[in-house]
């Protein structure tokens, strides 16, 4: 029999977990159609402020809800996400909902086709409350280049939520969804995880597959979960991660139950601490909670500290900026309004609607990439550019994998500073890009790395905690996140 | 002394032309070359069509098995070597029947290089070097042509999208537009011989352009080349290098100069006509497809597609005339496809004597072919028929005689040889006292034969068959005249 009144006393939408969400829905303390409905009710009152999404899918979700029930009512074992309501970065296709990218140039794109990564969620029982704002076509740091308006940090409504995937963690900081899919080309779950206090986990490159995900560089885009904790990102990545036929660069590598190897000890872990992250540019309350944290996993939790030297970091930031763009420059050209998405009206010649629609489809940010890609890959241009990059590339993965001869993860700060005030840094795109400076390089080298809140700054500020790991070894770097996770809650 | 000025074709004799040839032809699969819509001809619009070939937000490519295993094949055909790894790369440029804005293809590692085809040259034999065969994908087509409203609109038909192509592209070792038209029989030939292609000018399955440039013979150093495309067949290419090139002497000798450019050919006016330079100075921005893994060919699936080569035009010529007994020229015809070969050896060899197939078909077959202008796919007798006809002499069933007139007969009537044969069969002569009749005469009028026989010889049977066969008008009943004889000649 249903539950007959709906009392959500005991169930604080923001305390929620995957894990209690999905077994409230199967020990029917709740319907999962019920869940959804007070989300949505609380998404009408709370996202007004903070404007983390962009579209809700409401009739997908309550139709996805009504099956969960369903199952419920006949007493089976419900999936592993069943009722579990979640967030996905509108850089993912989603079937029948309107996918933007943030874009104006896609303000009227609906998808006839689902992203893998979705629809793995939804086959798992998850329910999809909608789409999250983000900066256009996953390009930013701060979520101000969302051409739907900018998303606030729920910790302090005149801060930036951090970007790319800002409304992701936003929406998930508060409370406005159990968790959310992101995804990170430069940083993009993790600094905005860092910024709002919540959990972002970047897997390794090929772990999940990219098909349906609006692509913005090709060989950095992951799609990763942004949780309220680091089991429930355990759980995430364990239904998306895998192998898709879809996606020739997914990866045949076997994927571990990482909810349960987050419970093995960290004892004796050798931890990495790089000299080259501690430097010029990081903000001492940063640098000294980041420190904190490192004691800590030390003491309480028995990992050994290792200084570790990654000597070419200072050349990732250029070279990101040049692979990037440069992939970019030709993802972007499909955008040209001759068969889909926004279309510019009043042009005479094939060139002046491609030139129109360009340029009012895209906004400044995406044209600055796109011009500076397109230099990058020019004749005569390319080898001191692209291949130049793609060099420094090869030099940073060498200065990862000595340092992984020595550790078992590496531990540094996700973001040199806690969340900027909103039109802080908006007019110096340079400033803006340094915001990526400490998470750039896993994307660059195809490691993972979770980011981890460790703590305020004296304004009340979030502060992340990042750990890098091998490829394809996130289950070491979730069993450090959630050791220290578990060590903070303790004191 | 009074000098005339040059003639023009005194002046052709002191420059040498130079001629590149890229080939491009459309594999044989059943879907397309990254995804599994179908590559058939002539469907309705925009009916072979899905997220991935349409270039949809987030779709990928996954690479065609069929389709490497087919230009694998062709390369291997044409001598190419194969190289182990291979590159896919994107070539950026914007056209609305491009739909990704970037056509993937190879550039820098093709799948395989440094070929050649033979020609015959100068009494004897020219290579014609291949610089690469290379895998890439088709473009949609516009169609500016054919609608109400198609003075100010272009409509796109994009089935044709992702059909897999192999680029062929030549060395500049081709001296005469009379040798472009060689090696493009050949190429055409030896493709149709592999299989993979059906080389299909009209339906755009085998396009070709020509690079041409001309220099003072003597001289090193290559003219300034143009680009000819436009052409829909290889007498065509023909005609068009040959206005060209006298086109470019003509201006050279008047002082001016080759621009590097593309022209176009009007097959009406046998011209070529050059197009704007400005609208096709491309900068392609190639770099590799980062959505496509490397390209490996292992020795193991290389060798198993070489075993996949069937024996080649070249070759089977040669073996036909000295297996058969009948000229190059014939062997030639014969060969003209792979079907029509297979078809001749079949009934050769299902036939009690080869031979008398091939004497039938070259001395029967072809000469009314050429008087009634057919091709030899649209002879009346088919090579079954031709076999049929042959056994029936070979038994002495009819004589040459009869062949000759059932072959004017089912040339006339358009029926293949065993329809006519079973229509028009002589009457056979069953009554063994008219066949005695005639075995008395054929013994009285030849005694040297007959005590020939006597005295051991029994191979002189075969003479008395033929004479009374002959003698019967073909009529007699084979198996009564031998058994008749036997009994005459051992009495």
């Amino acid at each position: 029999m249903r539950p007959e009144k709906i009392t959500l006393n005991y169930l604080d939408l923001n305390l929620l977990t995957i894990e209690s969400a999905r077994n409230a829905v199967q020990e029917r303390q709740i319907t999962a159609t019920a869940l959804a409905e007070s989300f949505f009710r609380k998404i009408q009152s709370e996202d007004g402020n903070i404007h983390a999404y962009l579209e809700l899918s409401k009739d997908r979700a309550l139709a996805q809800a009504a099956r969960m029930d369903a199952l419920a009512d006949k007493g089976e074992l419900l999936p592993p996400l069943a009722g579990v309501p979640l967030a996905i970065k509108d850089v993912m296709v989603t079937r029948g909902v309107r996918t933007t990218a943030g874009s104006k140039i896609l303000s009227n794109f609906v998808p006839a086709y689902d992203c893998t990564a979705v629809a793995r969620l939804e086959q798992a029982g998850a329910v999809l409350l909608g789409k999250t704002n983000c900066d256009e076509f996953a390009m930013g740091s701060s979520n101000e280049n969302s051409a739907f308006g900018t998303v606030c940090n729920p910790r302090d409504l005149s801060r930036v939520p951090g970007g790319s995937s800002g409304g992701s963690a936003a929406a998930v900081a508060a409370g406005n969804a159990v968790a959310a899919l992101g995804s990170d080309t430069g940083g993009s779950i993790r600094q905005p995880a860092a910024f709002c206090g919540v959990v972002g986990l970047m897997p390794t490159y090929g772990r999940v597959s990219r098909y349906g995900l609006i692509a913005f560089a090709s060989s950095l885009d992951h799609i990763g979960p942004i949780t309220r904790t680091v089991k429930d990102a355990a759980l995430l990545l364990r239904i998306i991660a895998g192998r898709d036929v879809m996606d020739s660069t997914s990866a045949e590598v076997p994927v571990s139950d990482y909810t349960q190897e987050i419970g093995r000890p960290v004892k004796g872990l050798r931890l990495g601490v790089p000299r080259e992250y501690f430097g010029e540019g990081l903000d001492p309350e940063v640098g000294a909670l980041v420190q904190t944290a490192i004691q800590s996993l030390a003491q309480k939790c028995g990992c050994e500290i290792v200084p570790v030297s990654l000597p070419h970091t200072e050349y990732a930031i250029p070279a990101y900026y040049l692979i990037a763009t440069a992939e970019a420059s030709s993802n972007l050209a499909r955008y040209d309004g001759v068969r889909y998405g926004f279309r510019a009206a009043e042009a005479g010649t094939l060139a002046e609607m491609y030139r129109r629609t360009r340029d009012q489809g895209f906004g400044a940010e995406v044209k600055r990439r796109i011009m500076l890609g397109t230099y990058a890959l020019s004749a005569g241009y390319y080898d001191a550019y692209y291949l130049k990059a793609q060099k420094v590339r090869t030099l940073l993965a060498r200065d990862f994998d000595q340092a992984f001869q020595n550790v078992d993860a590496i531990v540094t700060p996700t973001s040199p500073t806690p969340a900027f005030k909103l039109g802080e840094k908006a007019d110096d795109p340079l400033a803006m890009y340094l915001a990526d400076i400490f998470t750039v390089v896993a994307d660059l080298v195809g490691i993972p790395g979770i980011s981890v809140p460790c703590g305020q700054s004296r304004e009340g500020l979030p502060v992340g905690l990042q750990v890098l790991g091998k490829h394809f070894d996130e289950g070491t770097i979730l069993r450090v996140a959630h050791a220290y996770e578990h060590a903070r809650a303790a004191s | 002394m009074v000098t005339t000025p040059e003639s023009s074709v005194q002046a052709l004799a002191r420059y040498e032309p130079v001629i590149g040839l890229e080939v491009h032809v459309q594999l044989l699969t059943a879907t397309k070359i990254f995804c599994s819509c179908s590559t058939k001809f002539g469907d309705p619009p925009n009916t072979n069509v899905c997220p991935v070939c349409l270039g949809w937000p987030g779709a990928l490519p996954v690479l065609n098995r069929k389709a490497v295993e087919y230009a694998t094949l062709a390369a291997m055909a044409l001598n190419c070597r194969i190289n182990e790894q291979s590159i896919f790369a994107r070539k950026n440029y914007f056209y609305p029947d491009l739909p990704k804005g970037y056509q993937i293809s190879q550039y820098d590692k093709p799948l395989a290089e440094h070929g050649y085809i033979e020609i015959p040259g100068n009494g004897g034999r020219k290579k014609i070097g291949i610089t690469r065969v290379h895998l890439e994908e088709d473009a949609g087509k516009s169609l500016h042509e054919g609608f109400a409203d198609s003075r100010d609109s272009t409509y796109l038909d994009l089935n044709r999208c992702g059909v897999p192509l192999i680029e062929i592209v030549s060395e500049p070792d081709i001296a005469t537009p009379g040798e472009a038209f060689d090696y493009l029989t050949r190429l055409k030939e030896i493709i149709l011989y592999t299989g993979v292609s059906d080389c299909n000018m009209e339906e755009g399955s085998l396009r070709c352009d020509a690079n041409v440039s001309v220099r003072p013979k003597g001289q090193e150093k290559f003219g300034t080349k143009t680009e000819v495309k436009n052409v829909n067949s290889f007498r065509f290419i023909k005609q068009a290098l040959e206005y060209e090139i006298e086109r470019q002497v003509e201006l050279i000798q008047s002082g001016g100069r080759v621009e590097q450019e593309t022209r176009l050919f009007n097959a009406a006016e046998g011209k070529t006509y050059g197009m704007r330079s400005k609208e096709h100075a491309h900068d392609y921005r190639y770099f590799p497809e980062p959505d496509l893994l490397p390209l490996v060919v292992d020795e193991k699936w290389e060798e198993a597609v070489r075993r996949q080569i069937p024996e080649l035009p070249e070759a089977r010529r040669a073996r036909m005339v000295s297996e058969y007994g009948i000229t190059a020229y014939d062997a030639g015809v014969l060969t003209a496809s792979r079907a029509l070969a297979d078809q001749f050896e079949e009934a050769a060899r299902a036939a009690k004597n080869p031979k008398r197939v091939a004497n039938l078909v070259q001395g029967e077959l072809m000469g009314r072919l050429k008087s009634k202008g057919l091709e030899i796919e649209q002879s009346p007798i088919s090579m079954k028929g031709v076999a049929f006809s042959a056994d029936l002499v070979e038994a002495g069933t009819i004589s040459g005689k009869i062949v000759k007139d059932l072959y004017d007969l089912a040339f006339e009537r358009g029926q293949d040889f065993p329809a006519i044969y079973e229509k028009e069969k002589p009457q056979q002569i069953t009554d063994t006292g008219a066949i005695e009749k005639i075995i008395d005469e054929i013994l009285a009028a030849n005694p040297k034969q007959v005590e020939q026989y006597r005295a051991g010889k029994t191979t002189v049977k075969g003479f008395f068959v033929g004479q009374v066969m002959k003698a019967s008008k073909g009529q007699a009943n084979p198996q009564m005249v031998n058994e008749l004889l036997d009994k005459k000649l051992g009495s």
